[in-house]
């Protein structure tokens, strides 16, 4: 029966094909507008999150908030090396002028320690990271990104030249490897140099001995919680039991909180497209409407040759069902190709329909078809069979 | 077959009572070919929908092949119309979008019977009233006569126990009207109750027997 009746919907629907579409509009602008928004909501984020978790391993920032009066020092950096919780290392960093020959142009100079680079995951293409020997002789050494390279230096090929920061001289040791995506783009400046922490010192006074902050991340073998358990208990004890006066931050965090902001922002953006999938079923409900008062006598002969109230309304159903999940189906088809499309021009292959969305449009379209197909159904249904057969004679 | 008695059937016209029918008795035997005939206004129709289970009595008692037609709800009505009662009208009332033999099928559909079971009784039906090589055509496709004669089909599948024809030839020309009670003939050979409402004397003369109806009043003229 039901099969049967399904068939009578389908050519009801297929019968009228204009009508049929345009009142499949609604439904079609309403799943296109729900599926490629969140969709396109959702890539973003991956994509963005990619970008992020390709930044580096995982490294944790501890900041100072209250030292105690007893600042934290390169020596207590040193210890937590010593003891072996994991690499930590200071970050001092200052703005000044590189200056090679008439080239000139703004430098961001991080103060760090040999370490740094294994904790963000940084690697040299030419010549070599800063050393410790650097650190103890506060050597005025330099290692350069590719782009400073190529930029003021002219080449590549610069390791042991000079270049002047501020018209002090430091001698590059080292080139960067360029790193390209997200990571490039957190950083403000063009132009990086690092430089031992203890000659940073001496460039500015705001790079203090008194550590505000480090980098830390965990030896390569341990886990990662477990090394944040000890840095933190080795923490608690360096500052007196006082919880408050150090954080850690975990980088990974960024992403969450990417990730929550973005989902908060689905969920509005997906709410004000489903209130466009309602208007589409009010669509379907006033055409259904229309049509139940069109097919009266249609309906007076199913009564009269033995269709019963429940047929009828199963028939009128099934059309407003059909109406909506055929929609629901062409505007899942359109966003698929819009997302395609977007996803070849702009080089991101995270653009795809994502499943959670589809499934919620299907399951909204069908809740439409039958919400706003059950009143005129039963207006159908309920027609006496007399009076069905007498309209319009 | 049919047993009406002391049927009463009040409709309120602009705040005037009609009875459109007043105490009609009625019996009509198995294999019968009865003509009900009456002006329009009389109760024609009201008759034919009490008879088709289309409509209720207000009062008074109906039996429909041994079955007491009375405080039935709209859902069985709908099975005693479907499995009892081979409608025929005057304007046809083919589905316009179905073809000929969907239009025959549908009731049969309505009665949940097996597919082959339907495409049988479809051939059947539609081989004797002679279009079954028109099985294809839309109703708008087909000449009035034919459209009656997929309507006669459409009753005929159905093997119903009484066939209730409202007027069936008013809408066609002398020479179809005689094409159609040809067939209403022939089904009449084969046993078939047939009970067919009509103010045209000819047609009516041409039934075994026939029963009169004025203002709701129902009176039996016996010819034979």
């Amino acid at each position: 029966m039901i099969v049967q009746t399904a068939k009578m919907a389908l050519q009801a629907v297929w019968g009228s094909k204009m009508r049929s579409f345009l009142t499949m509009l609604g439904i079609i602008i309403g799943v296109f507008a729900l599926v490629v928004l969140v969709s396109l909501m959702q890539g973003s984020t991956d994509y963005i999150a990619g970008e992020i978790s390709a930044l580096g391993g995982s490294y944790y920032t501890v900041r100072i908030e209250d030292d105690h009066n007893k600042p934290l020092s390169m020596d207590d950096l040193d210890a937590i090396m010593a003891e072996g919780l994991g690499s930590a290392a200071p970050l001092g960093q200052t703005y000044v002028t590189g200056k090679n020959g008439r080239a000139s142009d703004a430098f961001l100079l991080y103060g760090t320690t040999p370490v740094y680079s294994a904790i963000n995951d940084l690697s040299v293409e030419y010549g070599t990271f800063l050393r410790q020997s650097n650190e103890d002789n506060h050597s005025r050494v330099a290692v350069i990104n590719r782009a400073a390279a190529l930029d003021l230096m002219g080449t590549l090929d610069c390791l042991g030249q000079d270049i002047l920061f501020n018209g002090i001289p430091f001698r590059i040791i080292g080139i960067l490897a360029e790193d390209d995506g997200m990571a490039s783009m957190f950083r403000m400046q063009d132009y990086v140099a690092y430089i031992p922490y203890s000659t940073a010192q001496r460039m500015d006074p705001s790079v203090s001995s008194a550590l505000g902050s480090f980098y830390f991340s965990a030896p390569l073998d341990a886990d990662p919680e477990q090394a944040q358990d000890r840095l933190d208990h080795w923490l608690r004890e360096r500052f007196d039991q006082d919880e408050d006066a150090y954080s850690i931050a975990d980088n990974t965090a960024i992403e969450e909180t990417m990730r929550s902001v973005t989902g908060v922002l689905q969920t509005l953006i997906g709410g004000i497209a489903a209130i466009s999938l309602i208007v589409g079923g009010i669509g379907i409900m006033n055409i259904m409407l229309v049509s139940v008062t069109e097919r009266t006598r249609e309906i007076g002969i199913r009564k009269a040759i033995g269709a019963s109230r429940r047929t009828i309304l199963l028939q009128f159903l099934l059309e407003a069902l059909v109406l909506s999940l055929l929609g629901c189906a062409l505007g899942l088809a359109l966003s698929g190709i819009t997302l395609a499309i977007v996803s070849l021009a702009s080089g991101i292959s995270y653009y795809v329909i994502s499943p959670g969305v589809a499934a919620i449009a299907i399951v909204f379209s069908s809740l439409i078809g039958l919400i706003f197909g059950l009143y005129p159904a039963n207006k159908a249904a309920a027609k006496p069979p007399i009076e069905a057969l007498r309209y319009s004679e | 077959m049919i047993i009406l008695k002391d049927v009463c059937k009040r409709y309120q016209v602009g705040g005037e009572t009609v009875n459109a029918l007043d105490h009609a008795c009625l019996h009509i035997r198995q294999g019968e070919f009865v003509a009900i005939i009456g002006p329009s206004g009389s109760g024609k129709s009201t008759l034919m929908n009490i008879i088709g289970c289309l409509d209720l009595a207000d009062s008074g008692r109906y039996e429909l092949d041994g079955q007491s037609i009375e405080e039935y709800s709209e859902e069985e009505l709908a099975k005693i119309r479907s499995r009892k009662i081979g409608f025929i009208f005057q304007n046809f009332n083919l589905i316009p979008k179905l073809t000929a033999e969907e239009n025959v099928e549908l009731p049969l559909i309505y009665q949940q019977l097996p597919k082959r079971e339907r495409q049988e009784r479809v051939m059947q039906a539609l081989e004797q009233v002679g279009l079954w090589n028109r099985r294809q055509h839309k109703p708008t496709e087909l000449s009035g006569g034919q459209q009656q004669r997929v309507a006669i089909a459409r009753a005929l599948a159905t093997k119903p126990a009484i066939f209730l024809a409202d007027e069936p030839t008013g809408n066609l020309d002398s020479k179809t009207t005689g094409e159609i009670m040809d067939i209403f003939h022939s089904l009449h050979r084969q046993g078939s109750t047939i009970v067919l409402i009509t103010h045209d004397s000819g047609v009516a003369a041409q039934a075994a027997r026939r029963v009169h109806i004025l203002d709701g009043k129902v009176t039996e003229e016996e010819t034979v």
